[in-house]
Formats: C-alpha cells, structure tokens, sequence
C-alpha cells in the first residue's frame, strides 16, 4: 500500500508518495510554471485519476487530468468548464475539484470564480454549470475576497443529495438535490466586514469540513471565528475558545473518528502569520469544546501561512495530516497530528493538498 | 486569402508542433481568423480566449506588426498575406 500526497502549488504540481506516511519520495514538478489551485485523486476508477485546476497563468484556466500519476496529461479540446453563452462569464480559475462518493461513480463536483458550482458525469472530462445555484438571487451580493469571488468547498453527502458549498464571499449554502433550492446556511456566522454582523448570508466562509459521525455535523473556519454546527447549517456555534487566534483558513477532519478536527490559527487578517511566528496545528477530539497544540516537527520562525485548500487529511487509520504553506514547505503527520515529519521544501507556495491510498 | 500566423513556442505543440501556421482564411478580421484557428486547433483557441471570445488579458496580438488592441480588437482587419504575430505580454512572476 502507498499513500500519495498531491502537492498543488503556484508554480507546478508535485506528487510525493510513502510507504509509512514518515519518510517520502517526491515526483515532480509536474506542469512546471502552471499555477495548481485545486487537485484532487480519484480512487474510484479502475486506475487512480489525478485531477487539477491549472492556470496557465497568460494562457487562461483549465481542468486537467492524468491517469497514470503525472505521466501524461490530457484536457478536453474546448475546456472541460465553460460558461454557457448566455451567461456572458468567462471561468477565471479553478478552485476545487472534488470526486463524489463511491456510490456516484465518475461525478465530480467543481467550485470555480467567478461564484460557480459545477458537475461532471464523466469523471471531470467536461463539467455543466449548476444553473440553481448560479441564478441565486443573492449571487449579485456575492462579493469577491482577496484572493477572488469563488465557491471554493463542495461537499457532496454520500448518503443522500445533499450538497454543501462555502463560498468566500456570501457564505455556507445548501440543496437538497445538488441542484436547485439553495438556501443560506451561514446563521450565527459572523460577518466582521459587514453593517450587519451577523446576516443571514454574505460571510466569508474559509472552509467547511463535516464530522465523521454525522452529515449534520459541520466545522466551518470563518475570516475571524470558527465554528460547528450540528443542524447541517442551519444554526452555528463559536468553538474557537482554546485556539490561540480564531483567524485561519483551512479546517478538515477526521474521516473515521467523530468530534475530531484541525485548524492552523493565524493571527488575523491584516496580519496573516502564525502567532509568534510558530506554526502549529491545534487539534480537537470533542467537537471544537477543547484544542490541543500540535508542535513536535513543526517549525519556530515560520512567518508563513497555510492557504485554505494546503491541508487534507488521509483515509488512513490512525488518520494522516498533511499541511502545506506559502513558503514551499509540507509537513505530514501520520499520528493525527501528534508529531509531523518534513514531507518538502523549497517549493513555490503550496496552494492545495490531496491525500489518497493507492 | 491566406495569412501567417506566428505562434510562440509555449502554444506550438497545441498546433500540431509548428510556430508557423498558414491559414486560408474566409473572412478579413482577428475575429475571422481565430474562429477558423479554434476549427482546427480547439485548445490553442482556448490558450488565446476565453468562452466569450475575449481575448485573455495578457495575450498580445499584432497583425502586421500593430497591436490589435489599438486596431478594434478582435475587429482589427487582417490583409491578405498579413502575418499575424501571437506573444505573451510580460507578466507573471
């Protein structure tokens, strides 16, 4: 068994592969110079397909994918994610590629900028534009954050319908069937950057990741706050009491053991490194009641910061921990966070992890 | 009429491996000749423009040696035997 470790970054993707999760092979770069804002694996194949969002920086967005790790590379002649025309938009990037459950075989769901979700039926070749969700009546409220206006989390249910997204900005939303009914899901979220507090949508949502024991059970990391909620968003809770800072972006958890969580605080929002410049995961196994401080393997004098999507988790048991950070370095716990070994260094900014057992 | 078009290397292997390509082409604008270039070569069109047809912002085109943007975009016209150069501005990083 191999564990691979996909390594997007703004600069080229590269592809690191162990056997124990401690010590690690790197392959790459792969689509050198090509700027890679989501990656994902699909393990659902016959052969494992990596997926990713490339810009080619003067040359525009696109998908692409390989499905021999990196040894080719293939995309669909007109763009596997094209605006329809009588929208008048143009995709401009690529946020997150996300394989839907064993049960679905071959969709994949994806978020892109502007604000948009879409779905593909045949393993991420071409993707159609999810019009409920584009014909939003709040989707003009929708404003862009610094780095683009984007639904940049998906998160399909295997057990239903249901799909979750978290958009930055405008918040947590949800449907029922994937496709039509999206209702706000973002209350008790705050919105620091807006006269109302506390709306019922216009948040900007970092990252959402859901519980292992339960669908209902979701822990978002706002801009400013992280949060659970147990009602599938309908009401959110503060959980960050504990955390040395409440600002940061990614959040995920763990797949196979309920009420367990990571987040990589940074200080706040005008001041976008780790406190005291030491980088640290912190941990909760009840929910987000109480966090402990992961160190052991993770640097001193780290004024960097970790990117929404440079953060997975693997399916391994116990689950593996992977964060990457703006100044090229990966970091993987194969401990759930207890201690972390050097994965890489020296590559361009990490902008997106994915784990997956091959 | 037909018309030269001048590739960078980084687009060559998206027309088949060639920085040089003569097109015949039917109408008399960029927008004329791009549309026939995507017949031929969907992913070199999609290098050079978006789905609405617009061409990506830092994507340079000079038919005879003027840039298009000061020529009507992709209006600008285009001459029999024009030779019709395709460059990345500079940008990036």
């Amino acid at each position: 068994m191999t564990d691979l470790l996909a390594i997007g970054t703004r600069k080229g993707l590269w592809l690191a592969r162990s056997d124990d999760r401690r010590t690690w092979s790197i392959d790459g770069p792969h689509l050198l110079a090509q700027e890679i804002a989501a990656v994902s694996v699909d393990t659902r194949r016959p052969v494992p397909r990596v997926l990713a969002g490339v810009q080619f920086g003067h040359w525009g967005p696109t998908v692409t994918w390989s499905d021999d790790l990196g040894g080719s590379w293939h995309e669909t002649d007109h763009g596997a994610i094209r605006f329809p025309e009588d929208t008048g938009a143009a995709l401009a990037r690529v946020w997150q590629l996300r394989p839907d459950s064993a049960g679905r075989p071959g969709v994949v769901w994806a978020g892109c900028e502007p604000h948009s979700l879409w779905r593909s039926a045949d393993g991420g070749c071409s993707f159609q534009l999810v019009r409920g969700l584009w014909d939003h009546p709040h989707r003009r409220e929708w404003q862009p954050g610094a780095g683009g206006g984007a639904v940049h989390t998906v998160l399909p249910d295997p057990s239903s319908d249901r799909v979750v997204v978290a958009m930055s900005t405008g918040g947590v939303y949800a449907s029922d069937d994937g496709e039509t009914g999206w209702t706000p899901r973002s209350r008790g979220i705050s919105a620091v950057f807006l006269p109302d507090p506390e709306p019922e949508y216009g948040q900007c949502v970092h990252k959402v990741a859901v519980d292992a024991g339960d669908p209902d059970r979701m822990y978002a990391q706002n801009h400013f706050g992280v949060y659970r909620t147990d009602d599938g968003g309908r009401s959110w809770s503060p959980i960050a009491e504990g955390l040395p800072a409440d600002f940061g972006f990614p959040v995920v958890s763990s797949p196979r053991t309920p009420g367990t969580a990571w987040v990589t605080p940074l200080v706040a929002d005008m001041q976008r490194v780790p406190p005291k410049g030491r980088l640290r995961v912190h941990r909760t196994r009840d929910g987000g009641r109480t966090w402990t401080e992961s160190a052991a393997g993770l640097p001193d004098d780290a004024w960097t910061s970790v990117l929404r999507d440079a953060m997975c988790v693997d399916e391994g048991d116990p689950t593996g921990v992977y964060v990457g950070t703006r100044d090229g370095c990966v970091y993987a716990s194969a401990d759930e966070g207890e201690t972390f070994t050097l994965v890489a260094e020296h590559l361009p900014d990490v902008l997106a992890l994915r784990a997956a057992r091959l | 009429m037909s018309v030269e078009v001048v590739l960078p290397g980084a687009l060559a292997d998206l027309a088949g491996g060639a920085r040089h390509l003569a097109v015949d082409l039917p109408g008399a604008t960029l927008g004329d000749l791009l549309d026939e270039l995507a017949v031929r070569h969907p992913l070199l069109d999609r290098r050079l423009r978006d789905e609405t047809g617009t061409l990506r912002r830092f994507v340079n085109v000079y038919v005879d040696g003027e840039d298009v943007r000061y020529e009507g975009m992709l209006a600008a016209a285009v001459r029999d035997g024009a030779v019709v150069q395709v460059l990345p501005s500079v940008a990036g990083g």
